[in-house]
């Protein structure tokens, strides 16, 4: 029996704000210290401590919130989810429940090769909550105890939570790009998800169409993908694990409750996790620790005006002002924000902002990786590639030996005109270049003749032969010029 | 509101406790009492009151980003049952 499904995903993204110390304490949250140096009373719960909400990752949330386009409402306060883990010092952790601090945002994705329709991934909620620790098992000492690092416990975390609105692990890949380069953009995160400040959770199911009517699969949470390339490869395999699990056993949604499964990368399958606590069991109830946040609308419309430019922004106007292609505008902005601001400035500084596209999203996003190195560490300044740039536009390097003078540039760290000297590169003027080319047929009769037959490639051996004579001929120019004295003859 | 003894088993379970036959009939029997006493503020007329979110009148308090100096390891391992030089030590995680 043939039969479709559609895959309908939603996302919960954890990330860790780029806060200094933590949310509650004044704990470092530099990742990588010595494991339990960086706790305090407050962090691991201690009787008789008091946590206090740290200013910079309220306003590190807000911004975010905001750039997904979430409401802001006036109030909102922290809960505490209670539940045994021990990882979980308090035995609780803070988190919030019924008024988080925004709700109802979205985020527009599309794909650059067109796999789908650009759409709209609604966002229920983001709300602001504190990390739990870490346990590490020793797998040398076997059935040994596990220990436990508390360094990243009380860590400030923004959880951001899709609609159900995804229906392709393409479609989750891009919501998940998109996110990060906002982020980025925003510079709330450095989102590195080996060191664990952007994580991703799937809640995943099919619906299908069966002869009883539309048919939904029961929802499956899919944990510990490392990796975007993990959520798609996860995703796709739970699509299908899924359909297959319908087809033998019919179990629909309501059948059995939700299940967690974890992502083993290495065998490329999702694994049954414990069942998952009902949200009613962790007994949420308002943090007398800590008291609520007020904001105005006068606030939130300043955390507004102080985005600036968002990835959409930079999309808009790189294609509104200096007419690229959605490809190369997504080329550039996927490279952050940095790299877009160095195309700005070489645009601003010459005459073809196409050909400033072109140089920076080919030659210099090529040498950066060559170097494994960034556009901040450049050795061509913005306005140096704008004088090659402009140099070739009027006429004064040849664009053939344009790659040479990038090279040299680059090496050297020299303006173009300092270049054009090293090169040696002299203008060569239109009657020198005339008489060469003349030199050049009247020694080749026999492409001359050909040419006149109606094969004008012949001279195309004549380029070459030009070249030699003198490095800084323009080829297409040489082409021209033979052409037309060779049908004057 | 009254409490059942599936209620106490529930409760107990999640907060891990591990309660007698004897404990799970008193404390069916405390809980109910305690949840009838905090019962009668259903009592009081709400119609119109917002619903109170916190108990103190004060919001916005905050502290400014600054790193501060940690516990010293040996002071925050020191209470805990079982401890390596490093880390506390639980039993293995099991289910990840
Ligand atoms: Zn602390």
């Amino acid at each position: 029996m043939s039969q479709t499904y559609t895959t309908i995903i939603g996302l919960e993204v954890h990330v860790q704000l780029a806060t200094d110390s933590k949310l509650f304490c004044g704990c470092s949250t530099q990742f990588g210290a010595e494991p339990n140096t960086q706790t305090c009373p407050v962090c691991i719960g201690m009787p008789g401590s008091l946590p206090v909400m740290n200013r910079e990752a309220y306003d590190l949330s807000l911004k975010t919130a905001v750039a997904v386009n979430c409401e802001i409402p006036e109030f909102t306060k922290w809960d505490r989810k209670q539940y045994f883990y021990p990882d979980l010092p308090k035995g609780y952790q803070i988190s919030q429940y019924d008024l988080p601090m925004s709700a109802n945002g979205y985020l527009e994705i599309h794909d650059e090769k067109d796999r789908f329709e650009p759409k709209r991934v609604r966002i229920t909620r983001a709300h602001l909550e504190e990390d739990a620790g870490k346990s590490v098992h020793d797998e040398q000492a076997g059935t040994a105890d596990s220990e436990i690092d508390l360094n990243r416990t009380g860590t400030p975390l923004l959880e951001i939570v899709s609609e159900p609105d995804m229906r392709s692990s393409a479609e989750a890949r891009a919501y998940l790009s998109e996110l990060k380069l906002l982020l980025t953009y925003l510079g709330v995160s450095d989102c590195n998800m080996q060191e664990g400040s952007l994580r991703v959770d799937a809640n995943v199911n099919l619906h299908l169409d069966t002869d009883e009517g539309k048919v939904a699969t029961p929802i499956v949470e899919i944990k510990n993908m490392n990796s975007f390339r993990a959520v798609e490869r996860a995703l796709d395999y739970e699509a299908q694990r899924q359909f297959r699990v319908w087809q033998e056993t019919g179990k629909k949604i309501g059948d059995s409750p939700k299940q967690t499964r974890g992502w083993d990368d290495a065998a490329g399958i999702t694994r049954g996790q414990r069942s998952k606590e009902e949200s009613s069991d962790y007994r949420y109830f308002p943090d007398p620790d800590l008291v609520p946040i007020i904001v105005t609308s006068e606030q939130i419309q300043e955390v507004k005006d102080a985005l600036g430019e968002l990835p959409a922004d930079f999309r808009n106007r790189l294609i509104r002002e200096f007419g690229l292609s959605s490809y190369d505008t997504d080329v550039l902005v996927n490279q952050g924000r940095e790299v877009v601001d160095y195309f700005l400035e070489v645009a601003e500084h010459c005459d073809d902002a196409k050909a400033a596209c072109n140089w920076v999203t080919q030659e210099v996003l090529r040498a950066l990786k060559e170097r494994e190195s960034i556009i901040s560490e450049f050795a061509i300044s913005a306005t140096n590639l704008a004088g090659l740039i402009q140099a070739i536009v009027e006429g004064k390097l040849p664009k053939t030996r344009a790659k040479d003078a990038f090279e040299l540039m680059m090496v050297d760290g020299i303006d173009v005109a300092s270049t054009v000297d090293r090169l040696g590169i002299e203008q060569v003027d239109e009657s020198a270049l005339e008489s060469l080319c003349q030199e050049l047929l009247d020694a080749n009769p026999k492409i001359v003749a050909d040419v006149q037959s109606g094969k004008p490639q012949a001279v195309g051996a004549l380029i070459g032969q030009a070249k030699k004579r003198n490095p800084n001929v323009d080829p297409g120019r040489v082409r021209e010029i033979c052409l037309k004295l060779a049908q004057q003859e | 509101m009254a409490i059942t003894r599936a209620d106490v088993e529930k409760v107990s379970l999640l907060a891990r406790l591990q309660l007698s036959e004897t404990e799970i009939e008193t404390l069916t029997v405390e809980l109910g009492k305690i949840v009838a006493y905090v019962d009668q503020l259903s009592e009081v007329d709400t119609d119109g009151v917002a619903p109170m979110a916190h108990a103190v009148e004060v919001s916005n308090v905050f502290a400014s980003d600054e790193v501060k100096t940690s516990l010293p390891r040996e002071q925050a391992l020191a209470n805990a049952p079982s401890h390596n030089p490093r880390g506390y030590l639980v039993p293995p995680v099991l289910g990840g």
